[in-house]
């Protein structure tokens, strides 16, 4: 065969290693696993900037829309935890059937700033269209309208539900 | 404040299908272009050859998603087209040595990787979980220093080429050391598992370290006493610096004291003056590295200078495979085997080679971060820095940034035992990251081994 096809040929196995460098690398971009981390700091100072204290509008709002297209086939019950007092006051986040986990450990949905909750403090997660909420196990208790609880509770919307020094409430 | 939650991984089954094929596709149109270069002709062998590796490869892959589905998606396809380049430039080394292709060693390789992806396969298969290995730990640490040992027993260890790392059984030969690797370091991992509290209590500070008390030296002590053994006794400055490299790498990820890598270099430099000092095949190592050229270390051996000018021949894009002649460098297909491909494909396709050891040795140090047990922390960062050490001894040596030594380059290199140990490391990378990368059953429920750990151990 010519020397110009063994030239393509060398330069194009060149082209090729390279070319499957790249593909690598763009790969390893895309395949990020792990945890995230998102700082909060600046949304709280906004929220709690104008009232401390009360309860303040959500930072971001409910995912009205999507509730709409769906239909009010739930607009009778919660769809977000919102913490009314504490460190984290004015914070919410959406209820998921599948449960929520409430503490201190980074692996929570809820992660509280609190000297006073535990790692996994409590769990509120939804049977049969109610929504319950769980101790597990924490140290310094879970307290539904201000008695502590020992088996999972039903948690009505706005009742409030106190961990350690944080306050939160369920809502619509 | 701030919210941590966790990504859910993409498996990266397909991208890795996808990988795969592409690697094979370049392996073989590296083959094509040696049978084009030597014979004029595309080999005949092409498709049976290519339908095998890419067999073997597809195998392996469907394996993964059997039984590891959130494996690494990267590791598998570098692995595959590292092998595959070594044995194309085995090959060629073949035929420009007359060997035909049943005699070769190519062939003997090409049985050598099937073996060897049949057993990392099978270690896919058996072990479902690394932590297993956790049990094993002083068994791994006995059954490793016996291995290293292995090649002084006086009937079966073998005296090549000026070190005594070799162990013959009939007509095969095999070298321990490779796999003793791997088995220490489980035992490492295991080991600092345990001690790394007693390892990092504070001691006193001198010179901004913190150095450990005086009774918390003795397993690094132990340590280099054995590595210095195998200086002395096997003669293979290699090994030695990749075990007690590997050693304190695990005891530095452990501890986060930087006083233990001061304290393990100093330790080293130490050991390897007096070697210096009191060996004369140390000196001579020495005397080829800094003065390669001239007419005392030509005479010795110029084994070193001839790799040298064969890189220079290649210059930037290389000879093209098959146009070079890297067969004139002794060993040009196993402890030369940069070399041959610095002379071949050129600085260009030797730094893409060197990058895919590099993405490789990021994916294991990536898994060690992801994964949620100290055990396996440590195991995927102390494999990953084994093979990233080697390359660093063995492309060190034939560029003399550090005097040579007769290790073997990671899946390049000819060497049954080598290729063995490797796939047996990526196996074992996978199965790691195959834990560290799937997601948690049930955020809700509290599950005991993925929440205990992860507090355990910082790294």
């Amino acid at each position: 065969m010519s020397e110009l096809t063994l030239t393509l040929l060398r330069l194009g196995l060149l082209v090729a290693l390279w070319f499957f460098v790249f593909a690598v690398v763009g790969v390893l971009r895309g395949d990020l696993y792990g945890t995230r981390v998102t700082a909060r700091t600046v949304r709280r100072k906004e929220s709690s900037g104008p009232i401390p204290g009360a309860a303040a509008p959500a930072p971001t709002p409910p995912p009205v829309a999507r509730g709409g297209i769906f239909g009010g086939r739930r607009s009778s019950g919660p769809r977000k935890i919102v913490v009314t007092e504490g460190p984290l006051a004015g914070t919410s986040l959406p209820l998921r059937s599948t449960g929520t986990l409430i503490g201190r450990s980074p692996e929570c949905a809820l992660v509280l700033d609190d000297d006073y909750a535990s790692g996994r403090h409590a769990r509120i997660h939804e049977v049969d269209g109610a929504w319950l909420v769980e101790d597990l196990g924490s140290t310094n208790g879970t307290f539904v309208d201000n008695r502590r609880i020992t088996s999972p509770t039903p948690l009505q919307i706005g009742t409030a539900l106190r961990i350690g020094r944080t306050v939160v409430e369920l809502q619509r | 404040m701030t919210v941590v939650s966790r990504f859910r991984p993409r498996r990266g089954r397909n991208v890795e299908l996808l990988l795969v094929i592409a690697a094979t596709a370049i392996v073989l149109l590296a083959y094509v272009n040696v049978g084009v270069a030597t014979h004029g002709e595309v080999p005949s062998s092409l498709l049976v050859l290519g339908g095998g590796f890419l067999g073997l490869a597809l195998a392996f892959h469907l394996v993964l998603r059997w039984k590891a589905s959130y494996a690494d998606p990267i590791i598998l396809p570098i692995a595959t087209l590292l092998n595959g380049l070594g044995l194309v430039m085995i090959h060629r080394l073949d035929i420009a040595q007359g060997r035909s292709i049943g005699d070769g060693m190519a062939l003997r390789q090409l049985m050598w990787s099937g073996l060897s992806v049949a057993l990392a396969i099978a270690a896919i298969l058996v072990m479902r979980d690394h932590r297993v290995l956790r049990r094993y730990t002083f068994t791994a640490g006995l059954v490793g220093f016996l291995l290293l040992l292995l090649p002084l027993m006086p009937l079966i260890g073998t005296d090549k080429y000026g070190s005594r790392i070799w162990i013959s059984l009939g007509p095969f030969s095999f070298q321990p050391g490779e796999i003793a690797k791997i088995v220490l370091a489980v035992f490492f991992a295991g080991y600092f598992v345990q001690a790394r509290d007693a390892l990092s209590v504070a001691g006193r500070r001198v010179l901004g370290l913190t150095l450990p008390r005086g009774r918390d030296l003795g397993p690094i002590l132990v340590a280099w006493v054995l590595s210095v053994g195998v200086l002395v006794l096997e003669r293979d400055l290699g090994s030695s610096l990749l075990f007690f490299g590997l050693f304190v790498a695990l005891l530095y990820i452990a501890t986060e004291r930087t006083s233990w890598i001061v304290i393990g270099l100093g330790l080293f430099a130490a050991g390897a003056y007096a070697a210096y000092l009191m060996f004369s095949h140390v000196q001579v190592r020495v005397l080829l590295w800094l003065d390669t050229f001239s007419p005392e270390a030509l005479a010795k051996s110029d084994q070193l200078a001839k790799g040298l000018m064969g890189m220079a021949a290649g210059g930037m894009v290389g000879t093209g495979l098959g146009r070079g002649r890297p067969d004139l460098t002794y060993f040009a297909e196993s402890d030369f085997i940069v070399p041959s491909f610095g002379e071949e494909l050129g600085m260009a396709g030797l730094f893409a080679i060197l990058l895919l050891y590099v993405l490789l040795v990021e994916r294991g140090l990536r898994t060690a971060i992801g994964a949620r047990d100290g055990f396996g922390k440590l195991l995927a960062a102390g494999l990953a820095f084994s093979v990233a050490l080697q390359c660093f001894v063995v492309v060190g040596g034939v560029t003399r940034v550090i005097p040579l030594t007769g290790l073997t380059m990671p899946f390049l290199s000819q060497g049954g035992s080598s290729l063995l140990a490797n796939w047996v490391i990526v196996a074992l990378l996978l199965r790691i990251s195959d834990h560290a990368r799937r997601p948690l059953p049930d955020p809700g429920r509290p599950s005991p081994i993925g929440d205990a750990r992860t507090e355990v151990v910082r790294l």
